[in-house]
């Protein structure tokens, strides 16, 4: 079935009365769980999973798509209001668009990010309807050495979030190689550093050290240094984005989407590469007054970027779940176990054996798309409403929020001790000025970076030439290179005479 | 969280009340079911997959299932050891995984503390190159792997799991030492066959379902599966090939330490009800599982020999 004919049946099917009811349930529940951090939509399709029993096939799927887009969604706005990502994949979000929130600004940002996620959306899944099997083949010719030159990429830019000290940046940065390296190591089996504690086998969760750096220190350190001020409730300024705003975001959001799709459909790639990169590139392209807002006062390209990239990237992954059946993400592998609850093996036959349900679900994506963007922008006034409570109620709310979230992550005790001890220590970092977000980058790139290198030495029986004799890596080496010394050079060689 | 459980519990009971009539004797009330996974993966299948069949025919109440996921079920075991001593009305889902992650963990808490019930299930494994390798059959395979184990490198689930251990069987079978192979561990199965496809290792081991679906299309090539017998009768099996090594990814449940012996049979003959039950065939059938049950006397045996010999290769390797 060639695309167009296929979303002609598609849609046919995904307009009936009854699917459009699965797909707005699943929009409404997923930017519910997106909000919420710690529950996922991999937690919440697992929980779901029962319906398989007693719903047919399409109208689940419609279900679990909706949940998967919409929790993409919603996974932003808490990033902006109260620094405290949901997922990985909007840890970048928090870093802007927080600021503009405390800038009187949140409305902008959410409405960046709502609309950013709806253009990334639909370029997305245009993606999988058009270029998904072309596409695969591509990312399948990706080993594990030009992931590793991948990552090394994406280390450059940390240099976007260093902060003015390059000294307290890279200890930032070795704090959360540090932190990403507990846990079970794959190649071995063998623990590292979990001190004899069971639940610190499977490493820290990425999302909790987030929210302790961003949300958790920060109220500590704000209840520490402010403690007796006057309460002040920060302005919430104007809801709609303006038409500087509407400019500004264009193109970061075209770029993010082009960016981030690639990643997704990456066996190995992710959500959180992307919106690195993504956050580099517009922090460099950015005029010189945007420049001036990033890290100070919010920059909208920062939000607009990142976020359109963590959903291109989310669609991406749909790719290779549907056209050869691999699940490279935890919601695509529970979808696929949902999908051998109906007794439809998942595979690279799935388009020719099941055409109608892929296309119809193909389709309910971009409903599901349209009834999110619909959704969302009339939310973004009630929740930057959230903002006018008073800051002592704001931060204890979050605080709580935080508490919830993490205990939701994995029902442990231990998390929440977790939790605290680098909220504490996020608090001192904060006093000190050490940049909270290096951290979280080194967290996320270093256990990858480490896996990649290890399996493509394994490979290559311990040749390291591997990483610059296969062209792929060496050409993303190359970049890496250019993107660590291009800013330098051009500025020494504008600084030379003549 | 009991909240989530809790609402787990009423849309179970809402699914429920299409209002079957009780087939059997209830033999429990409600039953605990703790899952050291998280959801969606086998062992979680396995857990619901018995609530499903039991409760259809009434020999269950109501099920409540926990799942504590991470490092091959070791964060969530010393929980149900600790939690749940002496309960009889309690039951954890486990398999070889846990064998082989016991012991590279180095785990105070292991499967020695846990009252072994039954084994339902049993994986074969599968031994595959991508479609356009130039390794046609098992012996080329072989032949490759015995003249240079280093240079054949093989992807498969994490190290010290039952993938691993089978290419470690494989290795002393041929009369080279189980660390002299190239073994690339992927987290998890979408990673691994990325790689397999792609072409960026030489071969790749894992549960044959998650590689049946590739090699259907034609885009993968079973060499051999690991099991006792041929599961693919195209297919032929490592020990009717002469390398003496089976190796299968067993499924099954456990009892919390400090029953009394009564209260042990008891969920003994509540599992070989079940498994009696034609709903139970019919579930293995959709799910493509084998039957592999095996309770009491018998499964305890079974068990301490695949510890010895996992333990065994993992020594090799010198991973435990």
């Amino acid at each position: 079935m060639d695309p167009i004919s296929g979303l002609a049946l598609g849609f046919g099917h995904a307009l009936s009365l009854a699917n459009l009811g699965w797909a707005l349930l699943g929009c409404f529940l997923g930017t519910a769980v997106g909000v919420l951090p710690g529950i996922g939509p991999a937690l919440t399709i697992a929980l779901l999973l029962p319906i398989t029993f007693q719903v047919e096939a399409t109208g689940a799927f419609i279900l679990f798509c909706g949940v998967f887009y919409g929790a993409m969604y919603g996974g932003s706005t808490t990033s902006i209001l109260l620094n405290t990502p949901g997922e990985s994949g909007s840890i970048i979000t928090a870093l802007e668009g927080a600021k503009m929130a405390r800038h009187g600004r949140a409305g902008p940002a959410l409405a960046t990010a709502a609309i950013g996620s709806f253009v990334a959306g639909t370029i997305g899944t245009l993606g999988i309807s058009f270029l998904g099997p072309v596409v695969v083949e591509l990312a399948l010719k990706l080993g594990p050495a030009e992931y590793f030159a991948l990552m090394v990429l994406c280390f450059v830019t940390v240099s976007a979030v260093l902060g003015g000290s390059p000294l307290r940046g890279l200890t930032s940065l070795f704090f959360g190689l540090l932190l990403g390296l507990i846990g079970i190591d794959l190649q071995t089996g063998q623990p590292r550093m979990t001190l004899g504690v069971p639940e610190l086998l499977d490493g820290v969760n990425v999302v909790l050290v987030a929210v302790a750096l961003f949300a958790v220190g920060e109220t500590l350190h704000l209840a520490w240094r402010h403690a007796g001020g006057e309460p002040e409730v920060r302005p919430v300024g104007r809801l709609m984005m303006s038409r500087a705003d509407w400019k500004r975001s264009i193109f970061p959001w075209l770029r993010g989407s082009l960016l981030g799709f690639p990643f997704g459909v990456m066996p190995a790639g992710g959500t959180e590469m992307p919106t690195m990169l993504s956050y580099y590139a517009e922090k460099k392209l950015a005029p010189p007054e945007a420049q001036q807002e990033f890290g100070t006062t919010g920059a909208i390209e920062g939000v607009a970027g990142p976020e359109a990239a963590n959903n291109a990237a989310a669609a991406g992954v749909l790719v290779p779940m549907l056209t050869l059946g691999l699940p490279t993400s935890a919601t695509a592998a529970i979808m696929l176990s949902a999908f051998q609850s109906y007794g439809i093996n998942p595979g690279p036959l799935l388009f020719e054996q099941q055409g109608a349900l892929v296309w119809t679900l193909i389709a309910s994506l971009y409903v599901a798309n349209v009834m999110l963007v619909v959704l969302n922008l009339p939310l973004v006034g009630l929740w930057a409403r959230i903002l006018k409570i008073p800051q002592p109620q704001l931060y204890a709310g979050i605080l709580v929020f935080a508490t919830i979230g993490t205990y939701g992550i994995s029902n442990s005790v231990t998390d929440l001790v977790l939790l605290y001890v680098i909220g504490i220590i996020g608090m001192f970092m904060r006093r000190f000025d050490f940049p909270t977000a290096p951290v979280v980058i080194g967290m996320i790139l270093g256990p990858m970076a480490e896996q990649a290198m290890r399996q493509a030495l394994t490979i290559s029986q311990g040749d390291w030439l591997t990483f610059v004799t296969r062209p792929g890596s060496l050409a993303i080496l190359l970049l890496a290179v250019a993107a660590l010394l291009g800013p330098r050079v051009y500025a020494a060689m504008r600084r030379a005479p003549g | 969280m009991p909240n989530r459980r809790h609402l787990l519990a009423a849309a179970s009971l809402l699914l429920a009340a299409g209002g079957r009539p009780a087939l059997a004797q209830a033999r429990f009330n409600s039953l605990y079911m703790f899952i050291p996974a998280g959801p969606g993966g086998g062992w979680d299948g396995l857990g619901r997959a018995i609530e499903q069949v039991a409760r259809q025919a009434g020999l269950v109440g109501t099920f409540q299932f926990e799942n504590v996921g991470g490092a091959g079920g070791t964060v969530g075991l010393p929980r149900f050891v600790g939690q749940r001593r002496g309960r009889p009305d309690s039951l954890l889902v486990a398999g070889s995984i846990m064998v082989g992650a016991t012991l590279t963990n180095r785990t105070p808490v292991g499967l020695k503390d846990l009252v072994p019930v039954a084994r339902l299930t049993a994986e074969a494994g599968v031994i595959v190159v991508p479609a356009q390798s130039e390794i046609q059959d098992l012996k080329a395979f072989l032949e490759a792997l015995k003249a240079n184990p280093g240079g054949v490198a093989i992807a498969g689930g994490s190290a010290g799991g039952t993938d691993h251990i089978t290419l470690g069987l494989i290795l002393k079978a041929l009369g080279h030492s189980a660390k002299d192979g190239s073994y690339v561990a992927f987290a998890g199965g979408g990673p691994a066959q990325a790689a397999i496809l792609g072409a960026q290792v030489k071969a790749g081991i894992s549960g044959l379902s998650e590689f049946a679906e590739q090699i259907k299309a034609g885009r993968m090539r079973a060499l051999a599966t690991t099991g006792a017998e041929r599961t693919d009768p195209a297919v032929p099996t490592l020990k009717e090939s002469g390398v003496d090594v089976v190796m299968t990814n067993w499924r099954g449940v456990f009892a919390p330490p400090g029953l009394r012996p009564e209260a042990r049979q008891k969920l003994v003959d509540f599992i070989t009800e079940l498994h009696a039950l034609p709903a139970w065939r019919e579930m293995l059938k959709t799910r493509d599982w084998a039957d592999a049950f095996l309770t009491g006397d018998a499964f305890t045996a079974f068990l301490a020999e695949d510890q010895a010999k996992t333990e065994a290769v993992l020594k090799e390797v010198g991973l435990a």
